[in-house]
Parts: C-alpha cells; structure tokens; sequence
C-alpha cells in the first residue's frame, strides 16, 4: 500500500519535471542539472558502500572487539555522531594535506559522507544483532557453532531484516548530505545549481527543478528499502508465531 | 604540526563566532518546536488538513537542507521579500526541522489511549478543551527526548549557515584558514566545540528525560 503511494509520488514528481522541460524557461537547465544529478547518485552509491562496511565493522568491533579494538569503535562512532558532517568533511579536505595526506575531491567526498553515516549506522548494526532472540544464540551454541560460524550463519541474517528500515532512514540522510560536497567545489546538483543560479540569476527555476530532482532519489530510495523490505520480511519470525 | 601559540590566538574569535552558532540553533529549534506541534495539530483537526500536513512533511525532509537554505535566501528576495542571510538561515533551518518534530509529536498524540478522547466527549469537553487540557499534557512529556535528539541534530547543521556567509563557526574557521593558510586548528577546534556541546547537550536531555519519567 505504501509501496504504490510512494510510486505514485515518484511518478508525479518525474511527470512535473518532464512537463517542465516543455517550458523553454526550465529546458536550457536540465541537461546541466541532470548532469550534477548523477555526480550526486555516484556519491550516494559509493558513500553508502563506504557507510555500510564502516558499520559493520565498528559495530562488531565494539560489541565483540578486544578491548583496544573495543574501545577505537567507541571513539570513532562518538567523534562521527558528536560532529557535524560538514566539519568533518573541511576537515578531511583541507587538513588531511597538511600531514601530506592529498585525496582528490571525490574521494575526500566519499570517505567524509561514509564514515559520517556509517558512525550511525554502526549503531543500527548493534541494536539489530543485539536484538536477535537469545534462544537463537542458545540453539547455535548447541549445535556447538563457534562464534564467526554462529554471526554468518544466524545472527547476521536475521539481524539484517531487522536493519533495513533504520538503514532506509540514514540512506535519505545521506542523499540530503550529499548536498554538502558542492562546498568542497565536487560539481554534483546543487553545486551546478549555485554556479548556474550565479550566471543567470533565474533562482525560481534552478532551484525548482534542484528540489524536485532530489525529492526523485530520496524516493526513489525509499521505494527499493521498502521493497527490500518485504523480500527479507519472508520467512523470519520476529517474536510471532508464523 | 600544531601550533598551541596559534591555537590561543583564535579561541577568542572562535568563541564569539559559537554565540552565533548557539544563538541560531536556539532560534531554529524554537521554530521547529511550535511550527512541528501546530502542523501535528493540524493533522487531527482535519482528514484535509492531515494528507496537506503528510505531503509537506515527506516534500521538507527528502530534500536537502542546503538547498532549502539557498531557496529562501535567493527565491524569496525575487518575492520582495528580503532578509539577512542569518534571518534566512535560521528559517529554512526551523521549517526543515519542523517537518522532523511534527512527526515526533504525532508519535505522541497518537500514544494518548483513544478512551481519553471518547471520555472527554463524554464529558462534553469542546474539542479545544479536549486537546489543550486532556491530550496535550498526556502527549508531551513521552515525546521530549526525541525532541533532544533533533535538537542536537539542529545544532550540528548549523554549520550549513556558513555556505550563505553567515559568521558562525564554521564560517569564521574558514575565514581564519584562508588568513592564515593554517586550517589545522581552527577546524579541529570548530569540530571538538560542536563534539564537546554534542555530548553536554546529550546529558542534559537524559537528565531532563529521568526528571519527566520521576513526575509522571
């Protein structure tokens, strides 16, 4: 039921942009904007992967970590959530080159965005491996699994139903923070918007057509979550009888 | 590497430049509390009024706040309507939050249990009554620390100002970096400010969270 109300959503927006382009006004931006459009799709791809690796192992780390290990999770999730991503992006950017640390731009991009959701994620990751039912860690000790055997083949799948809404959420998160890398001059979306809006000054369709191109990757995420949702939902008995 | 003489210099600039920060993540955050908790209200006083609320709501988050910024800073003047870049700021920060809290305060006022509603009827409460003197009470204290949460989440997009040059902290570290040429210190310096108040702010919403579940 939702599923098809976000669609419709998607729809609508995608046929408002398209009736735009008919509109002499709006059509000599689109071939601009749409290229910054998938800067920004490529940033969200490679920062979620970055995100979702960064996740895992902090979470594993500081739930099953010696304790060094235990406590470098703990400082990195704390520091990432403490700060702001735009923080940690200028500080990735223009101070990692002063320790003759030198990335290029999309890079510094992609690892500020990563471990910044992935600080959050980190947690998601936690709650849904601690929340698996105890009898299940029972049973594997049982079957006397050892404890890698134990997370690959029950927890972590389990746990992986349980984190697919919450990752949902920080994926949005992320699309919207891709916004910050036009700061560090990446010519993704809004960066094409600010440099076009200073050429010609025609604010109201720019930024139309920015918001509405946004508002189609943000939903366009939050339909593949739901979908992958329902697919991971089948077959794993959370705290019901099936 | 790091320059402690340095580092001494700008505390003071810097520590000006965080009464800006403070000052707009106190600003923002009361737009979003009152803006949130009319459009929650909103919602169940009309079916109407609920789909309007539900699309601005889902319209406000899956778009960026940047560009949020950008929009009231450069469309509205085009309106003739022309404000400060921190007036600007502050606003498209208080609405994009807003949209946030208003879905907190639902999760409260759906919490209250339906019989509170059908009791007040009962007792032949006007429904401006119902929700002020019943509904309300009963609604917010479970909503508060959700409410700290986007409070510290306000506070640290705060920083976005800078790209509309408004001189908070972000702004003036890179204002001291292009200087200087040292951007070193002040942007570490900017990120354990916003770590440091991140993790008081924290406290003190647990704090305040213990206080509200000791009273009621």
């Amino acid at each position: 039921m939702w599923i098809r109300m976000l669609a419709a959503m998607l729809a609508a927006t995608l046929s408002i942009i398209a009736l735009l382009s008919l509109d002499g006004e709006y059509r000599v931006f689109l071939p601009g904007l749409l290229e910054g459009a998938i800067l920004t799709i490529e940033i969200t791809l490679v920062g979620a992967l970055v995100a979702m690796v960064m996740a895992l192992l902090a979470a594993l780390g500081k739930l099953y970590g010696p304790m060094a290990v235990r406590w470098l999770a703990i400082t990195y999730i704390e520091i990432f959530r403490g700060t702001s991503a735009l923080v940690q992006l200028f500080w990735l950017y223009f101070v990692l080159p002063q320790f003759g640390l030198y990335l290029n731009e999309f890079t510094v991009a992609v690892l500020a965005l990563g471990l910044n959701i992935g600080a959050y994620g980190a947690e998601v990751v936690r709650g849904a491996i601690v929340s698996v039912a105890r009898g299940q860690w029972e049973a594997s000790t049982a079957l006397n699994m050892s404890r890698p055997q134990m997370l690959r083949r029950i927890i972590l799948p389990q746990a992986f139903a349980a984190m697919i809404p919450p990752w949902g959420n920080l994926f949005i998160e992320l699309v919207k923070s891709t916004s910050l890398v036009s700061l560090i001059t990446l010519a993704d979306l809004t960066f094409k918007a600010q440099q076009m809006n200073q050429t010609t000054l025609k604010t109201v369709p720019i930024f139309t057509l920015v918001l509405l191109m946004y508002l189609a990757i943000s939903l366009t995420v939050t339909i593949v979550m739901r979908v992958l949702e329902q697919r991971t939902a089948i077959g794993i008995a959370r705290g019901k009888v099936v | 590497m790091w320059d402690w003489a340095f580092t001494f210099d700008i505390i003071p600039v810097l520590g000006q430049a965080a009464i800006v920060t403070v000052q707009a993540t106190a600003l923002g955050f009361l737009i979003a509390a009152i803006l949130g908790l009319f459009l929650a209200s909103a919602r169940l006083a009309s079916p109407a009024a609920g789909v309007a609320v539900t699309i601005v709501v889902e319209l406000v988050r899956s778009t960026p706040l940047l560009i949020q910024i950008f929009f009231l800073f450069f469309v509205l003047p085009k309106a003739g309507i022309v404000l400060d870049a921190f007036t600007a700021g502050v606003i498209a920060i208080g609405l994009h939050y807003a949209a946030y809290c208003s879905e907190v305060y639902r999760a409260g006022f759906e919490s209250v249990p339906r019989g509170q509603w059908e009791a007040s009827i009962a007792l032949n409460l006007s429904p401006w009554r119902t929700f002020r003197d019943i509904i309300l009470p009963q609604a917010l204290p479970p909503v508060v620390p959700a409410l700290g949460n986007y409070l510290i989440a306000l506070f640290k997009e705060t920083p976005l100002l800078s790209a509309i040059a408004v001189l908070e902290l972000m702004q003036t570290a890179k204002i001291i970096g292009s200087d200087t040429f040292r951007y070193t210190e002040p942007v570490t310096l900017v990120g354990v400010f916003f770590l440091g108040m991140s993790l008081v702010s924290a406290g003190l919403v647990r704090l305040l969270e213990s206080w509200l579940q000791r009273r009621y």
